[in-house]
């Protein structure tokens, strides 16, 4: 396990995800993936889902990773990882290593959709069968990479291309699905919630390198803001991952072995919900009075879901 | 053990089971001419950030939240002989002008700042915000 002290330390790691991908300015992606790629110094073997990240990152002929990298459709991120750690446990047996005095890690990266939607009946199968993986979702609430479709990521009150804001509609209809918690579900043995930036990259950092050590499945669900889609400026990215953990709208916290819940970080005084949805244009018509119901259902589903946490982390189940 | 040369070759020549090592002295590093490093996404800025190394304290809050990696760092060791980060610069080969790096600043005066893409970086730093 890599020892992350301070900031002017981890900053000397050599990065192994290169700039000069296309990425949106500002996408939160970019910061995500570098950190956790950076998080540690064992070699690294990623499998991408189909999604922002493989597409931006890998237009031919460039490639932006410095680590052995395999994409892989939208479906069978985890399944491809699975397959690869199995094949390279299978030829540990055998000695038939090419390297064999160095530690190799498995990481994927898969999108919402790609994790959620489209993707998690390959990652369920994957942590059941309990390959040694680390599973990273960049969690950006829909389909961004195809012009913004909605996803059972996207929160309730959302405008989304297939779940438009109008007269009759107010955007999405569905609450987000609580994917950190299916996943604790499923018994992995390390599962954590993370945002990008400059406020909690220790956070970030520190969870990634843990994961990366812990022998068996274990997950990271990771907030990345998307500037395209969510409709705020680029140079705001930052600031809304912070607010959407002030607010608690995406609390930071760790479950191990399935059921050993630790609160991250409290924030001193709750934010209201209306300082986040303000800040991004996709939640602009809720500011309407016939929506204003609206916010005060997300504010008391965002109070009821902080109180579950605190309790279970009181009664330590 | 293969260098990594060696294991650089075409696809279909790479043995099964080979992972590609980390390169942990950056000075080692090989980049391909097809790394991404070597593209350039500069003409998708109309604004560049100025770096004052005068005013940077070398927090590094810019180094970790560039999602584009084009904060040119150098290591050196500080009073108690440990290693540390200092920022030298930009590469703005990679910058695509968002600015993330300007809001998460934490000095007084800022020491990254937005100025448009031709006004010339000594021109920028003769321009900077003085104190009252």
């Amino acid at each position: 396990m890599k020892n992350i002290g301070n900031l002017k330390e981890f900053a000397c790691t050599p990065d192994r995800f290169q700039g000069g991908h296309r990425l949106c300015p500002g996408c939160a992606h970019g910061m995500i993936v570098r950190e956790v790629v950076n998080a540690t110094d064992d070699d690294l073997v990623v499998s991408t889902a189909t999604g922002c990240l493989e597409v931006c990152s890998a237009i031919y002929p460039y490639t932006s990773w410095d680590v052995s990298w395999l994409h892989i459709g939208f479906e069978n991120a985890a399944a491809g990882i699975s397959g690869a750690e199995a094949m390279y446990k299978a030829l540990s047996r055998k000695n038939k290593l090419y390297n064999e005095d160095r530690n190799v890690k498995f990481v994927a990266f898969g999108g919402d959709g790609g994790t959620y939607d489209i993707g998690f009946q390959s990652l369920s199968g994957a942590t059941e069968r309990g390959h040694d993986f680390l599973y990273v979702c960049l969690d950006n609430e829909g389909y961004m990479n195809t012009g913004g479709q909605r996803s059972s990521s996207t929160p309730i009150g959302a405008h989304t291309t297939t779940s438009p804001r109008g007269r009759v509609s107010y955007g999405e209809k569905h609450r987000k699905k609580d994917l950190t918690m299916i996943m604790a579900a499923h018994g992995a043995p390390y599962v954590a919630t993370a945002v990008p930036g400059s406020k909690h990259w220790k956070d970030l950092a520190a969870k990634a390198a843990k994961a990366l050590s812990t022998v068996g499945p274990t997950f990271i669900n990771a907030l990345s803001p998307c500037t395209t889609e969510w409709k705020f400026k680029p140079e705001d990215t930052v600031e809304i991952g912070d607010l959407a953990v002030e607010t608690c709208m995406f609390p930071l916290y760790e479950i191990e072995d399935g059921h050993k819940l630790t609160i991250n970080y409290r924030p001193k005084n709750k934010v209201p919900v209306e300082e986040y949805l303000s800040k991004q244009g996709r939640f602009s018509h809720l500011f309407k009075p016939e929506n204003k119901w609206l916010i005060e259902e997300i504010q008391k589903e965002v109070d009821r879901y902080w109180e579950y946490l605190q309790r279970r982390e009181e009664a330590g189940v | 053990m293969a260098t990594p040369k060696e294991m650089m070759t075409t696809w279909d020549k790479i043995q099964p089971g080979a992972v590609l090592p980390s390169f942990e002295d950056p000075e080692k590093k090989i980049r391909s001419k097809f790394n991404s490093y070597n593209y350039k996404v500069a003409d998708w800025r109309v604004e560049k950030p100025v770096f004052n190394r005068d005013l940077c304290i070398d927090c590094d809050f810019c180094w970790v939240s560039c999602p584009d990696s084009c904060f040119i760092v150098e290591e050196v060791e500080n009073k108690r002989g440990k290693k540390q980060a200092k920022i030298v610069g930009i590469n703005y080969n990679l910058c695509k002008g968002c600015a993330v790096c300007v809001e998460v600043c934490p000095t007084p005066i800022k020491s990254l700042l937005m100025f448009p893409e031709f006004v010339d970086n000594d021109e920028a730093l003769k321009q900077w915000p003085k104190k009252d």
